[in-house]
């Protein structure tokens, strides 16, 4: 039952974007009483509607706004428009998300005195530590029914799993095993146990991945505290002459311009889209945009160092059958600087389909180099590596001005170089993946350059000092105290964990925040 | 669509055309392979251009146990008033670039190896990656094709691979 609040209401909190913070911050904020109204770009897609096909499931999910890309990185030059791999949705990224819930190392809150100064690095302590998100954590674990967390099984193995588990092991690593995952082992929470079905990246049409779409958002509704809107674009957040906010202009589905006001405006629509909409929210008060006194909105955007290695084997494999991340090495997370570079990184085993494998195993790439790569797929085991990037100031989502979206409005240029630690880390892990696969039989691998970004983040990060960053240890931006930021911007560094399960433990523990100080009144 | 659907006999096939390369036929407004197991009408590109254009899309992606027919389903989407020019000159920018390196054409250029020499002299062409860039969804994204890879698409529909082999390695 959804609660429809007029557009006059300015009691409500506003949230915009309903992904693993938005989507978790509204249910949270609607449990406790709150009056909220969610404004999601996307439309409405549940698992009956999935598609169990790439490209066409990229059609229907995937944010496909104007977007243009700078920078030395490869997504610049081998996807120039499609900077990253998103989902516009009620649900946002969780409809596409693999799933893989790890809790971020004590280390990883603390890399400026942890990792001291890496030349070029703009490294920054979060102002929270693990001990402080320890309790959310676990309460976000218990939400996404995280398997080996709780009393919660691990699932099983597939093929791929199989392969990176015996070369992972025949190379001494200890920490493998089948992941945390937020994929249901058994029966948990009115969702299914996952059926290894593959496409988890095209949303599960057996729910047995937790996405928003249909948990936390429907149940938010449920309490008549709730109201989300689909397909409502927040173009711009609009404030008064005190410099609160007081509401978002929007447009609907039609491209009719709405305003709602709003008591508390919570920003959660992934790190491009956020700062970007704190940019365009510039006035003649606030004309470097909104919460940006510091210089840094849109600033150290992170997207992990990232890279595939495939390998080839003499004998089937059939990758695709099963979970896509459905396991992973760990020992290469730790921080060890003897390795020449600063954090670390995971390696977890990734599937794709034919279809994408087409477009991302070599993107360009053409000739029989390329295809009898192709020939041999059902003989493929894959993993992705997830590790730490440094936050480079230089790194950062900027309006541009020579491209303009639907609404005509400058669409986000993402200029993004490697620093020369992800550099080296990447090298790294590539070098271990393929011993790993090498360790087991391979005839043949391949070092898979870096997608476009699934973990976007940082930019607008959480900071002590309001010269540092854009929020506080709350998420409310440092400028304006009714204005919040809900999602992966907020964070502080990029940890060489998969973010969503911070993401998800910061919303709720935000919810709590803002509810118990809408409560007190001083907010 | 093979030639029985279309009601034309292989004689009849082989009387109205004429080779182009050693793996097409053309004749007015088709192209077909020789042994008659498929045959595409073409209502906009000359037969000759999508012949052309067929064989340099298996040039681009080679898989022997892929058959032409699915570089030609990959293909036909040019065939359109709109597409048409572009191609023609294209395919005639290829052609011209053969002769340059001494062939008769780029169909009739013998070893795969001096084809793709020839493309890869155009590789930075806007012709060029269009057509690549177009194979590979229109190559790869063909369902029929999946099976030749082994690859078994959606599982849903079965219940997924739970009961079905998801973890049947046996030789780990």
């Amino acid at each position: 039952m959804t609660a429809p609040f007029e557009l006059t209401d300015d009691s409500v909190v506003v949230v915009i974007g309903t992904g693993a913070g938005g989507g978790v911050l509204a249910n949270e904020l609607a449990q406790k009483g709150v009056s909220v109204v969610a404004l999601e770009a996307g439309g409405r897609y549940l698992p009956e509607d999935y598609v169990n096909d790439e490209w066409e499931s990229f059609g229907q999910l995937a944010w496909l706004d104007k977007r243009t890309t700078s920078g030395d990185w490869r997504v610049a030059r081998d996807f120039s428009g499609l900077p990253a791999w998103i989902v516009k949705a009620v649900g946002g990224t969780t409809t596409h998300w693999a799933g893989a819930s790890l809790r971020f190392q004590p280390h990883e809150f603390k890399t400026k005195t942890t990792y001291g100064n890496v030349q070029g690095a703009n490294l920054l302590d979060w102002p929270i530590d693990l001990a402080e998100m320890e309790p959310w954590y676990e309460k976000a674990e218990a939400k996404l029914g995280v398997t080996r967390t709780g009393d919660r099984a691990g699932l099983p193995g597939n093929n791929n799993f199989k392969v990176l588990e015996a070369g992972a092991k025949a190379l001494g690593y200890k920490e493998v095993h089948t992941g945390r995952m937020a994929i249901n082992s058994a029966d948990y929470d009115d969702r299914l146990a996952c059926q290894q079905t593959g496409f988890c990246f095209q949303g599960c049409k057996w729910g047995a991945k937790w996405s928003a779409a249909y948990t936390d958002i429907p149940r938010g509704e449920a309490t008549g505290n709730l109201e989300v809107r689909e397909r409502a674009h927040v173009l711009k957040i609009e404030h008064d002459a005190s410099g609160k906010v007081t509401g978002v202009l929007y447009a609907d589905k039609d491209g009719n311009q709405h305003l709602q006001k709003a008591r508390i405006v919570c920003v959660a629509g992934n790190s491009i889209e956020s700062p970007r909409l704190l940019l365009n929210s510039a006035s003649a008060m606030f004309p470097d945009g909104l919460a940006n006194s510091s210089g840094q909105v849109g600033r150290n955007y992170m997207r992990h160092m990232t890279g595939s290695v495939y390998a080839v084997f003499d004998k089937p494999v059939r990758m695709w059958r099963g979970t896509t991340m459905a396991g992973i090495v760990q020992d290469e997370a730790r921080h060890d600087p003897s390795r020449g570079f600063v954090g670390g990184y995971e390696l977890e085993t990734l599937a794709l389909g034919l279809p994408f494998m087409a477009a991302f195993l070599d993107p360009g790439g053409w000739g029989r180099e390329f295809t009898t790569a192709l020939d041999s797929y059902e003989n493929m085991a894959g993993m992705w590596i997830v590790g730490e990037d440094m936050p480079q100031e230089t790194n950062r989502i900027t309006l541009n001005h020579d491209a303009l979206d639907q609404y005509g409005l400058p669409a986000p240029n993402v200029h993004f170089d490697d620093h020369p630690n992800d550099v080296a880390m990447r090298a790294h892990a590539y070098r271990q993946g393929i011993a790993i696969y090498e360790a087991v039989g391979a005839t043949r691998t391949f070092p898979t350059p870096p997608y476009p970004s699934t973990h976007n983040l940082g930019t607008n990060r959480m900071s002590e000092n309001p010269r540092d960053g854009v929020v506080n240890r709350w998420g409310q931006t440092h400028d304006i105290a009714n204005l919040f930021v809900s999602d992966g911007s907020q964070f502080t560094t990029g940890a060489a964990e998969n973010p969503t399960l911070t993401i998800v433990a910061l919303a709720i523990r935000q919810a709590d925040h803002i509810a118990g100080q809408m409560s007190q009144g001083t907010l | 669509m093979t030639l029985k659907q279309k009601g034309i006999s292989r004689r009849q096939l082989l009387a109205g055309s004429v080779a182009a390369g050693a793996a097409f036929v053309v004749g007015a407004g088709f192209v077909a392979a020789p042994t008659a197991a498929w045959a595409m009408e073409v209502s906009h590109l000359q037969p000759a251009t999508m012949a052309t254009l067929i064989q340099m899309a298996r040039d681009i992606y080679p898989h022997d146990h892929v058959a032409d027919e699915y570089y030609a389903a990959a293909v036909k989407g040019y065939d359109t008033a709109e597409a048409a020019p572009g191609i023609e000159a294209g395919i005639a920018a290829l052609d011209a670039a053969a002769r340059g390196k001494g062939h008769p054409s780029y169909l009739g250029t013998g070893w795969e190896r001096d084809r793709v020499d020839i493309l890869r002299g155009m590789e930075e062409s806007v012709f060029f990656q269009t057509i690549r860039g177009g194979l590979v969804t229109g190559l790869y994204n063909q369902k029929a094709v999946w099976p030749l890879f082994g690859y078994e698409g959606e599982s849903y529909s079965k219940g997924g691979y739970i009961d079905r082999g998801f973890n049947d390695i046996n030789w780990i």
